[in-house]
């Protein structure tokens, strides 16, 4: 960190502080400033530029070229739109990954959403064991994401595994959902909506910013139960939904871990669980066909833009902010 | 559309309406949470008790717990592979802790410009670091490799160069963000008092901000190791080597080789692999919580 061991006297002995208070007008106080913000600012932009920035670029340049990674630069062809035309009319599979990721995320995202609308409102009454609760259900959360634990849900949900044990206590006779492509993608599902901890406590502390009047003065007009929820609880905790919406939607789309351990990598079983992401790192990564999965990352890219923006766009319908300012 | 109509104007009563049953709801909304906690637990326990069962429990035994503890299972999954997972571990530690470092200084430097020096397009540069916010790490990762594989460092000398250049540049935003959040609340008069003691913005840093965001450097610390701990996509694409491998790429292993033997080694370094992060969640459960909280809302 050499940063901080800039000529600076830090703490200058009494006597100098007037005499350096004198010397730095306003301008010159400001252009050091000026200076500064950028030295500290220096590593996140080289970060910027070199590992964001010129890799994007690069990328979009790659995405009209047949790039794999063994040919040399110098050999590389430009090849047009020719992998975005592949990608939009004659790979199938490409489109099945988009499938399998939109039914990921339409039924993942808003199931585990609700979930955690759900416990959060169980828990939001001030009282003793609030908080083992609220760290037991977080808990997923920190885990979930992780190789090791996908490997246990593969297992879980195996032929052997525990949910068919669990069945067989009932009498029903399970079935080896993990290999079965009508089901492989439920498992994952079942998985995402299990990590419901995350957005409950940011459920929670959204339900703490209600004001209780607005509750009693409903209860005053005789609103009962349901109401009270539909007509205080959601518009004032219509932001916070908002903000767990696009947040879990981003992350919907970006599943990869559970979906590669699952499938061993391959996507399977019969490609039900190729998530887009799966799909991108097969092609540049197995098939070596970067300029290809350049192509598909921008897409990617361009795809999660336009559906964060029509998140907003609906967002003025539905979203209330109570400072007054609708927007 | 929904509003708060039914409110408005209502003058707020002095008696509001005092339905207080607090035993049979309560009561219910206990048993309902409880459900819900063994629901949660359930996968985590059948884990840790499966990584104790021997290969025929595994089959014929149902039960969430062993009938005899079997911890035969931890032995086989250290030394399953040619490469122990002691040298797994030593990766991933050594990867997760210098990403904490390097995500700790470099987030760090760029919050403290952004939350307290004035320069030009400064306004515009916290835009850029928002956006990135939301860009996908899956987006960048092709030339990323491209372009650390033409430096020569994939695959290199020290193969972990890829993964950590980046936690050095301040490229995870979040942690970016989440300080200038923090700093916004340190009061501006220390800054001037420190300015009249004849401090410089390096002054201001060291001796005003820097012992001042402790708590968020402990926030970032702990989420950057526990995610880094966690991270798979990353860690797969960049290492190629069996012993350069952390823990994550290593587990993989297991699911290649599909005998059923391999079952019970593979819980057993699947709860080892989680128990640092089960650790830190004890030690730090509450932080954690609030931490998603204050990051989370404030936006």
């Amino acid at each position: 960190m050499a940063l901080t061991t800039a000529p600076d006297p830090t703490r200058p002995d009494p006597g100098s502080v007037r005499v350096r208070a004198d010397r730095r007008g306003p301008g010159r106080v400001r252009h050091s400033e000026g200076l500064a913000g950028y030295v500290f600012l220096s590593p996140w932009l080289i970060g910027l530029m070199g590992v964001t920035a010129i890799p994007m670029l690069l990328s979009l340049y790659l995405s009209f070229t047949n790039y794999d990674i063994l040919t040399p630069f110098s050999e590389v062809q430009w090849v047009g739109l020719a992998n975005y035309e592949r990608m939009f009319t004659a790979d199938p599979s490409y489109w099945h990954a988009v499938r399998v990721t939109l039914t990921f995320a339409l039924i993942a995202v808003p199931l585990k959403l609700a979930a955690a609308l759900g416990v959060a409102l169980l828990l939001n009454r001030a009282w003793r064991g609030v908080g083992l609760f609220r760290g037991l259900f977080y808990l997923p959360s920190l885990l979930g994401g992780s190789v090791a634990l996908a490997i246990v849900w593969v297992n879980m949900f195996n032929r052997d595994g525990a949910f068919n044990s669990l069945l067989s206590l009932f009498g029903i006779e399970g079935r080896p959902w993990v290999n079965d492509p009508d089901w492989a993608l439920e498992t994952l599902m079942v998985l995402a909506i299990w990590q419901f901890g995350a957005p409950m406590v940011i459920f929670l502390a959204g339900l703490k910013q209600v004001p209780t009047e607005l509750y009693e003065a409903a209860s005053v007009d005789g609103a009962g139960r349901f109401r009270r929820f539909r007509n205080v609880t959601l518009p004032m905790l219509s932001p916070v939904i908002f903000f767990n919406l696009v947040l879990e939607t981003i992350n919907g789309f970006q599943g990869f871990t559970a979906a590669f351990v699952l499938s061993n990598g391959t996507g399977g079983p019969v490609d039900s669980t190729l998530m887009y992401t799966l799909n991108l790192y097969i092609t540049g990564f197995t098939d070596l066909e970067m300029g290809y999965a350049s192509a598909m990352a921008w897409v990617f890219l361009l795809a999660i833009a336009v559906i964060t923006a029509i998140l907003f766009s609906t967002g003025r319908f539905w979203v209330h902010y109570s400072d007054g300012e609708d927007r | 559309m929904v509003t708060v109509t039914p409110t408005a104007g209502v003058p707020t009563g002095p008696t509001p309406v005092a339905r207080r049953r607090p035993g049979g709801r309560s009561l219910l909304r206990l048993l309902i949470l409880v459900v819900i906690v063994a629901v949660v637990l359930y996968p985590l326990i059948w884990m840790v008790g499966t990584s104790v069962k021997s290969q025929e429990e595994i089959v014929n035994n149902i039960g969430l717990l062993p009938e005899r503890f079997t911890p035969g299972n931890y032995t086989a999954g250290w030394s399953n592979f040619d490469v122990s997972f002691g040298r797994f571990f030593l990766n991933s530690a050594m990867v997760s802790l210098l990403t904490v470092v390097g995500n700790g200084i470099s987030c760090l430097l760029a919050a403290y410009a952004f939350a307290r020096l004035r320069f030009r397009l400064r306004g515009m540069w916290f835009a850029v670091m928002i956006g990135t916010l939301l860009l996908p790490s899956h987006v960048l990762i092709v030339p990323q490799y491209i372009l650390f594989r033409t430096l020569g460092l994939v695959g290199g000398d020290w193969p972990y160069l890829p993964l950590l250049i980046p936690q050095f540049l301040a490229t995870e935003a979040f942690f970016v963000f989440l300080m200038v959040q923090f700093m916004r609340g340190v009061p501006r008069e220390l800054d001037e008092a420190a300015r009249i003691d004849g401090a410089g913005p390096y002054g201001i840093f060291r001796h005003v901000i820097l012992p001042l965001s402790r708590p968020a450097l402990v926030t970032t610390a702990i989420f950057s190791f526990i995610w880094t701990w966690n991270d798979f996509f990353r860690q797969l694409v960049f290492l190629s080597q069996l012993e350069d491998y952390t823990v994550p790429v290593a587990l993989t292993l297991f699911i290649d080789s599909t005998s059923q033997s391999a079952v019970g080694p593979m819980f057993a370094m699947s709860v080892l692999s989680l128990l640092p992060v089960f650790l830190f969640f004890v030690a730090f459960q509450r932080m954690l919580v609030e931490g998603i909280n204050t990051s989370g809302i404030k936006g």
